[in-house]
Protein backbone atom coordinates (compact mmCIF):
# COMPACT_ATOMS: atom_id res chain seq x y z
CA UNK A 1 0.00 0.00 0.00
CA UNK A 2 2.76 2.41 0.95
CA UNK A 3 4.62 1.54 -2.21
CA UNK A 4 1.58 2.59 -4.20
CA UNK A 5 1.37 5.80 -2.30
CA UNK A 6 4.99 6.52 -2.92
CA UNK A 7 4.62 5.53 -6.54
CA UNK A 8 1.60 7.68 -6.96
CA UNK A 9 3.21 10.57 -5.19
CA UNK A 10 6.38 10.29 -7.21
CA UNK A 11 4.55 9.58 -10.47
CA UNK A 12 3.11 13.03 -10.77
CA UNK A 13 4.50 16.18 -9.29
CA UNK A 14 1.17 16.76 -7.58
CA UNK A 15 -1.35 14.15 -6.64
CA UNK A 16 -1.56 11.19 -4.36
CA UNK A 17 -4.35 9.82 -2.28
CA UNK A 18 -4.32 12.62 0.26
CA UNK A 19 -4.10 15.49 -2.17
CA UNK A 20 -6.21 18.26 -0.67
CA UNK A 21 -6.99 21.25 -2.85
CA UNK A 22 -9.85 23.50 -3.92
CA UNK A 23 -11.96 20.41 -4.62
CA UNK A 24 -12.83 20.38 -0.91
CA UNK A 25 -14.57 23.76 -0.54
CA UNK A 26 -16.17 23.51 -3.97
CA UNK A 27 -17.55 20.08 -3.14
CA UNK A 28 -18.86 21.45 0.16
CA UNK A 29 -20.61 24.30 -1.67
CA UNK A 30 -21.98 21.84 -4.19
CA UNK A 31 -23.40 19.62 -1.45
CA UNK A 32 -24.97 22.60 0.31
CA UNK A 33 -26.57 23.72 -2.95
CA UNK A 34 -27.73 20.16 -3.55
CA UNK A 35 -29.26 20.17 -0.07
CA UNK A 36 -31.34 23.24 -0.89
CA UNK A 37 -32.30 21.93 -4.32
CA UNK A 38 -33.34 18.55 -2.94
CA UNK A 39 -35.20 20.25 -0.13
CA UNK A 40 -37.21 22.26 -2.63
CA UNK A 41 -37.72 19.42 -5.11
CA UNK A 42 -37.90 16.37 -2.91
CA UNK A 43 -38.07 16.63 0.86
CA UNK A 44 -40.61 19.43 1.18
CA UNK A 45 -43.17 18.29 -1.45
CA UNK A 46 -42.89 14.59 -0.65
CA UNK A 47 -43.01 15.31 3.07
CA UNK A 48 -46.11 17.43 2.57
CA UNK A 49 -47.76 14.68 0.52
CA UNK A 50 -46.93 11.98 3.05
CA UNK A 51 -48.03 14.04 6.03
CA UNK A 52 -51.23 15.13 4.29
CA UNK A 53 -51.97 11.50 3.61
CA UNK A 54 -51.22 10.58 7.20
CA UNK A 55 -53.57 13.26 8.52
CA UNK A 56 -56.19 12.29 5.93
CA UNK A 57 -55.91 8.69 7.04
CA UNK A 58 -56.16 9.54 10.71
CA UNK A 59 -59.17 11.83 10.21
CA UNK A 60 -60.98 9.33 8.02
CA UNK A 61 -60.13 6.65 10.55
CA UNK A 62 -61.63 8.63 13.38
CA UNK A 63 -64.63 9.46 11.20
CA UNK A 64 -65.07 5.80 10.43
CA UNK A 65 -64.79 5.02 14.13
CA UNK A 66 -67.48 7.59 14.91
CA UNK A 67 -69.69 6.16 12.22
CA UNK A 68 -69.11 2.67 13.52
CA UNK A 69 -70.07 3.78 17.01
CA UNK A 70 -73.20 5.42 15.59
CA UNK A 71 -74.05 2.27 13.71
CA UNK A 72 -73.60 0.21 16.84
CA UNK A 73 -75.80 2.59 18.80
CA UNK A 74 -78.46 2.43 16.10
CA UNK A 75 -78.19 -1.32 16.03
CA UNK A 76 -78.80 -1.69 19.76
CA UNK A 77 -81.62 0.82 19.45
CA UNK A 78 -83.23 -1.07 16.64
CA UNK A 79 -82.71 -4.36 18.40
CA UNK A 80 -84.51 -2.99 21.44
CA UNK A 81 -87.31 -1.72 19.23
CA UNK A 82 -87.52 -5.03 17.48
CA UNK A 83 -87.71 -6.85 20.80
CA UNK A 84 -90.43 -4.53 21.97
CA UNK A 85 -92.37 -4.99 18.75
CA UNK A 86 -92.02 -8.71 19.03
CA UNK A 87 -93.32 -8.70 22.57
CA UNK A 88 -96.19 -6.47 21.53
CA UNK A 89 -97.08 -8.70 18.62
CA UNK A 90 -96.84 -11.73 20.89
CA UNK A 91 -99.25 -10.22 23.36
CA UNK A 92 -101.51 -9.13 20.50
CA UNK A 93 -101.56 -12.64 19.16
CA UNK A 94 -102.30 -13.97 22.63
CA UNK A 95 -105.11 -11.45 23.07
CA UNK A 96 -106.53 -12.29 19.69
CA UNK A 97 -106.38 -15.98 20.45
CA UNK A 98 -108.11 -15.50 23.76
CA UNK A 99 -110.72 -13.28 22.14
CA UNK A 100 -111.25 -15.81 19.44
CA UNK A 101 -111.55 -18.56 21.98
CA UNK A 102 -114.02 -16.54 23.94
CA UNK A 103 -116.06 -15.74 20.85
CA UNK A 104 -115.93 -19.34 19.79
CA UNK A 105 -117.06 -20.49 23.17
CA UNK A 106 -119.90 -17.98 23.38
CA UNK A 107 -120.99 -18.75 19.82
CA UNK A 108 -120.86 -22.43 20.62
CA UNK A 109 -122.79 -21.92 23.82
CA UNK A 110 -125.45 -19.83 22.15
CA UNK A 111 -125.72 -22.26 19.28
CA UNK A 112 -126.07 -25.13 21.72
CA UNK A 113 -128.67 -23.26 23.70
CA UNK A 114 -130.57 -22.49 20.56
CA UNK A 115 -130.33 -26.07 19.43
CA UNK A 116 -131.55 -27.23 22.84
CA UNK A 117 -134.42 -24.78 22.75
CA UNK A 118 -135.51 -25.78 19.29
CA UNK A 119 -135.23 -29.43 20.26
CA UNK A 120 -137.39 -28.79 23.29
CA UNK A 121 -140.05 -26.99 21.23
CA UNK A 122 -139.92 -29.73 18.64
CA UNK A 123 -140.36 -32.36 21.32
CA UNK A 124 -143.29 -30.59 22.94
CA UNK A 125 -144.83 -30.10 19.52
CA UNK A 126 -144.46 -33.77 18.80
CA UNK A 127 -145.98 -34.64 22.16
CA UNK A 128 -148.90 -32.35 21.53
CA UNK A 129 -149.46 -33.77 18.05
CA UNK A 130 -149.21 -37.27 19.38
CA UNK A 131 -151.75 -36.46 22.08
CA UNK A 132 -154.06 -34.95 19.52
CA UNK A 133 -153.63 -37.87 17.21
CA UNK A 134 -154.26 -40.30 20.04
CA UNK A 135 -157.38 -38.40 21.10
CA UNK A 136 -158.73 -38.31 17.58
CA UNK A 137 -157.92 -41.97 17.20
CA UNK A 138 -159.68 -42.72 20.45
CA UNK A 139 -162.77 -40.82 19.45
CA UNK A 140 -162.77 -42.45 16.04
CA UNK A 141 -162.36 -45.84 17.71
CA UNK A 142 -165.26 -45.02 20.03
CA UNK A 143 -167.43 -44.00 17.07
CA UNK A 144 -166.50 -47.13 15.22
CA UNK A 145 -167.24 -49.16 18.33
CA UNK A 146 -170.61 -47.49 18.68
CA UNK A 147 -171.42 -48.10 15.04
CA UNK A 148 -170.44 -51.72 15.35
CA UNK A 149 -172.61 -52.10 18.44
CA UNK A 150 -175.54 -50.34 16.70
CA UNK A 151 -175.23 -52.57 13.65
CA UNK A 152 -175.05 -55.66 15.75
CA UNK A 153 -178.03 -54.56 17.74
CA UNK A 154 -179.90 -53.64 14.60
CA UNK A 155 -179.30 -57.05 13.12
CA UNK A 156 -180.71 -58.72 16.13
CA UNK B 1 -0.55 -6.49 1.41
CA UNK B 2 -1.57 -8.14 -1.82
CA UNK B 3 0.61 -10.72 -3.57
CA UNK B 4 1.31 -8.46 -6.54
CA UNK B 5 3.44 -9.95 -9.30
CA UNK B 6 6.30 -7.61 -10.09
CA UNK B 7 5.26 -7.24 -13.72
CA UNK B 8 1.80 -5.95 -12.80
CA UNK B 9 1.33 -2.59 -14.45
CA UNK B 10 0.67 -0.47 -11.40
CA UNK B 11 -0.19 2.54 -13.49
CA UNK B 12 -3.35 0.77 -14.60
CA UNK B 13 -4.74 1.14 -11.12
CA UNK B 14 -4.34 4.90 -11.30
CA UNK B 15 -4.16 5.31 -7.54
CA UNK B 16 -3.75 8.90 -6.55
CA UNK B 17 -3.80 10.25 -10.05
CA UNK B 18 -6.13 13.10 -10.71
CA UNK B 19 -7.47 15.01 -13.66
CA UNK B 20 -6.46 18.52 -12.72
CA UNK B 21 -8.51 21.52 -13.71
CA UNK B 22 -7.15 24.98 -13.15
CA UNK B 23 -9.58 27.58 -11.79
CA UNK B 24 -7.77 30.85 -11.17
CA UNK B 25 -4.98 30.00 -8.79
CA UNK B 26 -6.66 26.88 -7.59
CA UNK B 27 -6.57 23.34 -8.83
CA UNK B 28 -9.45 20.96 -8.54
CA UNK B 29 -9.90 17.28 -9.24
CA UNK B 30 -11.91 17.18 -12.44
CA UNK B 31 -12.80 13.49 -12.29
CA UNK B 32 -14.42 13.93 -8.88
CA UNK B 33 -16.58 16.75 -10.18
CA UNK B 34 -17.55 14.94 -13.37
CA UNK B 35 -18.69 11.87 -11.47
CA UNK B 36 -20.38 13.94 -8.77
CA UNK B 37 -22.30 15.84 -11.45
CA UNK B 38 -23.41 12.55 -12.93
CA UNK B 39 -24.49 11.40 -9.46
CA UNK B 40 -26.37 14.65 -8.86
CA UNK B 41 -27.96 14.47 -12.30
CA UNK B 42 -29.14 10.92 -11.65
CA UNK B 43 -30.55 11.96 -8.27
CA UNK B 44 -32.32 14.99 -9.68
CA UNK B 45 -33.68 12.98 -12.61
CA UNK B 46 -35.29 10.44 -10.26
CA UNK B 47 -36.55 13.18 -7.95
CA UNK B 48 -38.04 15.26 -10.76
CA UNK B 49 -39.59 12.21 -12.40
CA UNK B 50 -41.11 11.12 -9.10
CA UNK B 51 -42.42 14.47 -7.88
CA UNK B 52 -43.84 15.83 -11.12
CA UNK B 53 -47.32 14.80 -10.14
CA UNK B 54 -47.66 14.02 -6.46
CA UNK B 55 -50.87 12.22 -5.64
CA UNK B 56 -52.53 10.92 -2.54
CA UNK B 57 -52.47 7.45 -4.07
CA UNK B 58 -48.79 7.13 -4.95
CA UNK B 59 -47.88 5.63 -8.28
CA UNK B 60 -44.60 4.57 -9.86
CA UNK B 61 -41.53 6.53 -8.81
CA UNK B 62 -43.48 8.40 -6.15
CA UNK B 63 -43.56 5.17 -4.16
CA UNK B 64 -39.78 4.96 -4.22
CA UNK B 65 -39.40 8.59 -3.20
CA UNK B 66 -41.89 8.23 -0.37
CA UNK B 67 -40.11 5.12 0.83
CA UNK B 68 -36.80 7.02 0.79
CA UNK B 69 -38.37 10.00 2.52
CA UNK B 70 -39.80 7.87 5.29
CA UNK B 71 -36.53 5.96 5.67
CA UNK B 72 -34.59 9.21 6.03
CA UNK B 73 -37.24 10.71 8.29
CA UNK B 74 -36.98 7.70 10.57
CA UNK B 75 -33.20 8.10 10.79
CA UNK B 76 -33.52 11.83 11.47
CA UNK B 77 -36.36 11.43 13.96
CA UNK B 78 -34.71 8.59 15.84
CA UNK B 79 -31.40 10.36 16.31
CA UNK B 80 -32.27 14.07 16.36
CA UNK B 81 -35.52 13.88 18.22
CA UNK B 82 -39.11 14.82 17.57
CA UNK B 83 -38.61 18.55 18.10
CA UNK B 84 -35.72 19.44 15.83
CA UNK B 85 -35.62 16.77 13.16
CA UNK B 86 -37.66 18.69 10.61
CA UNK B 87 -34.96 21.34 10.22
CA UNK B 88 -32.25 18.77 9.60
CA UNK B 89 -34.07 16.18 7.57
CA UNK B 90 -33.02 17.68 4.21
CA UNK B 91 -29.38 17.79 5.25
CA UNK B 92 -29.33 14.21 6.55
CA UNK B 93 -31.28 13.08 3.50
CA UNK B 94 -28.96 14.81 1.08
CA UNK B 95 -25.92 13.30 2.77
CA UNK B 96 -27.45 9.85 2.66
CA UNK B 97 -28.64 10.05 -0.94
CA UNK B 98 -25.48 11.69 -2.26
CA UNK B 99 -23.18 9.21 -0.55
CA UNK B 100 -25.37 6.23 -1.38
CA UNK B 101 -25.72 7.08 -5.06
CA UNK B 102 -22.01 7.96 -5.24
CA UNK B 103 -20.95 4.67 -3.69
CA UNK B 104 -23.28 2.53 -5.74
CA UNK B 105 -22.47 4.51 -8.86
CA UNK B 106 -18.80 3.90 -8.24
CA UNK B 107 -19.44 0.18 -7.81
CA UNK B 108 -22.00 -0.40 -10.56
CA UNK B 109 -21.16 1.96 -13.43
CA UNK B 110 -18.36 0.75 -15.69
CA UNK B 111 -16.40 3.98 -15.49
CA UNK B 112 -13.37 2.39 -17.18
CA UNK B 113 -15.14 2.74 -20.50
CA UNK B 114 -14.77 6.52 -20.29
CA UNK B 115 -11.18 7.48 -20.93
CA UNK B 116 -9.80 10.55 -19.20
CA UNK B 117 -6.47 12.23 -19.98
CA UNK B 118 -5.37 11.54 -16.43
CA UNK B 119 -6.89 9.73 -13.52
CA UNK B 120 -10.13 7.81 -13.80
CA UNK B 121 -13.74 8.25 -12.95
CA UNK B 122 -15.11 6.54 -9.89
CA UNK B 123 -17.16 7.16 -6.82
CA UNK B 124 -16.80 10.80 -5.75
CA UNK B 125 -16.62 9.50 -2.19
CA UNK B 126 -13.38 7.69 -2.97
CA UNK B 127 -11.66 11.09 -3.00
CA UNK B 128 -10.51 12.44 0.36
CA UNK B 129 -11.60 15.97 -0.59
CA UNK B 130 -15.22 14.93 -0.93
CA UNK B 131 -15.35 13.03 2.33
CA UNK B 132 -13.61 15.80 4.27
CA UNK B 133 -16.00 18.33 2.73
CA UNK B 134 -18.97 16.25 3.85
CA UNK B 135 -17.51 15.67 7.31
CA UNK B 136 -16.77 19.36 7.81
CA UNK B 137 -20.31 20.17 6.74
CA UNK B 138 -21.52 17.82 9.43
CA UNK B 139 -19.31 19.58 11.99
CA UNK B 140 -20.63 22.98 10.94
CA UNK B 141 -24.14 21.60 11.00
CA UNK B 142 -24.00 20.33 14.55
CA UNK B 143 -22.31 23.48 15.84
CA UNK B 144 -24.94 25.57 14.09
CA UNK B 145 -27.73 23.32 15.33
CA UNK B 146 -26.55 23.53 18.92
CA UNK B 147 -25.85 27.27 18.89
CA UNK B 148 -29.05 28.23 17.12
CA UNK B 149 -31.20 26.12 19.42
CA UNK B 150 -29.54 26.74 22.75
CA UNK B 151 -27.38 29.82 22.23
CA UNK B 152 -24.27 29.85 24.40
CA UNK B 153 -25.84 27.30 26.68
CA UNK B 154 -24.70 24.90 23.99
CA UNK B 155 -21.23 24.95 25.57
CA UNK B 156 -22.65 23.50 28.76
CA UNK B 157 -22.58 20.29 26.80
CA UNK B 158 -18.78 20.33 27.11
CA UNK B 159 -18.81 20.27 30.90
CA UNK B 160 -21.58 17.78 31.35
CA UNK B 161 -21.83 15.65 33.33
CA UNK B 162 -18.53 16.86 34.89
CA UNK B 163 -15.94 19.44 33.84
CA UNK B 164 -13.43 16.61 33.62
CA UNK B 165 -15.05 15.79 30.30
CA UNK B 166 -13.99 19.13 28.80
CA UNK B 167 -10.75 18.00 27.11
CA UNK B 168 -12.36 14.85 25.79
CA UNK B 169 -15.30 16.74 24.38
CA UNK B 170 -12.96 19.19 22.69
CA UNK B 171 -10.91 16.37 21.21
CA UNK B 172 -14.15 14.81 20.07
CA UNK B 173 -14.90 17.85 17.92
CA UNK B 174 -11.77 17.04 15.96
CA UNK B 175 -12.10 13.29 15.90
CA UNK B 176 -15.69 13.38 14.70
CA UNK B 177 -14.95 14.85 11.25
CA UNK B 178 -11.70 12.93 11.06
CA UNK B 179 -13.34 9.57 11.68
CA UNK B 180 -16.33 10.40 9.48
CA UNK B 181 -14.20 11.39 6.51
CA UNK B 182 -11.60 8.65 6.81
CA UNK B 183 -14.12 5.91 7.41
CA UNK B 184 -16.02 6.74 4.26
CA UNK B 185 -12.93 7.44 2.17
CA UNK B 186 -11.11 4.32 3.35
CA UNK B 187 -14.01 1.97 2.84
CA UNK B 188 -14.91 3.14 -0.62
CA UNK B 189 -11.33 3.44 -1.87
CA UNK B 190 -10.37 0.07 -0.37
CA UNK B 191 -13.36 -1.55 -2.00
CA UNK B 192 -12.47 -0.08 -5.39
CA UNK B 193 -8.84 -1.17 -4.99
CA UNK B 194 -9.69 -4.70 -3.90
CA UNK B 195 -12.03 -5.12 -6.84
CA UNK B 196 -9.47 -3.66 -9.22
CA UNK B 197 -6.63 -5.82 -7.91
CA UNK B 198 -8.72 -8.97 -7.93
CA UNK B 199 -9.94 -8.16 -11.41
CA UNK B 200 -6.32 -7.89 -12.52
CA UNK B 201 -5.28 -11.14 -10.90
CA UNK B 202 -8.34 -13.25 -11.74
CA UNK B 203 -10.57 -11.49 -14.21
CA UNK B 204 -13.41 -14.02 -14.05
CA UNK B 205 -15.92 -14.80 -11.30
CA UNK B 206 -13.55 -14.31 -8.35
CA UNK B 207 -14.13 -10.54 -8.08
CA UNK B 208 -17.90 -11.03 -8.07
CA UNK B 209 -18.33 -11.86 -4.37
CA UNK B 210 -16.07 -8.96 -3.49
CA UNK B 211 -18.15 -6.72 -5.74
CA UNK B 212 -21.32 -7.82 -3.94
CA UNK B 213 -19.60 -7.20 -0.65
CA UNK B 214 -18.67 -3.79 -2.05
CA UNK B 215 -22.28 -2.97 -2.77
CA UNK B 216 -23.16 -3.97 0.78
CA UNK B 217 -20.32 -1.89 2.23
CA UNK B 218 -21.32 1.07 0.10
CA UNK B 219 -24.88 1.05 1.38
CA UNK B 220 -23.74 0.53 4.96
CA UNK B 221 -21.27 3.42 4.72
CA UNK B 222 -23.96 5.78 3.44
CA UNK B 223 -26.23 4.71 6.28
CA UNK B 224 -23.43 5.07 8.86
CA UNK B 225 -22.50 8.53 7.65
CA UNK B 226 -26.09 9.77 7.69
CA UNK B 227 -26.81 8.13 11.03
CA UNK B 228 -23.71 9.57 12.67
CA UNK B 229 -24.44 13.02 11.26
CA UNK B 230 -27.95 12.81 12.67
CA UNK B 231 -26.60 11.54 15.98
CA UNK B 232 -24.09 14.39 16.28
CA UNK B 233 -26.78 16.96 15.48
CA UNK B 234 -29.12 15.29 17.92
CA UNK B 235 -26.44 15.38 20.60
CA UNK B 236 -25.97 19.09 19.99
CA UNK B 237 -29.67 19.98 20.18
CA UNK B 238 -30.44 17.58 23.01
CA UNK B 239 -31.96 19.38 26.00
CA UNK B 240 -30.62 18.06 29.25
CA UNK B 241 -33.41 17.43 31.70
CA UNK B 242 -32.35 19.70 34.57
Amino acid sequence: MTSWLLFAASGTPEGGLFDLDATLPLMAVQVVVLTFVLNALFFRPVGRTVEERESYLSTSRSEAKQKLAQVERLETDLKAQLKEARQKSQSLILDAEQEMDRLYRSALASAQAEANASRETARSEIDRERKLALESLKSKADQLGDQIVKRLLAVK
Amino acid sequence: MFPLPPFLPLAELEVGKHLYWQIGDFQIHGQVFISSWLVIAALLAVVVAGTRKLERDPRGTQNLLEFLWEYIRNIARDYIGEKAYRDWLPFIGTLFLFIFVSNWGGALVPWKLIQLPSGELGAPTADINTTIALALLVSLAYFYAGLSRKGFRYFEYYVEPTPIMLPFKIVEDFTKPLSLSFRLFGNILADELVVAVLAFLVPLIVPLPVMFLGLFTSAIQALIFATLAAYYIGEAVHEEAH
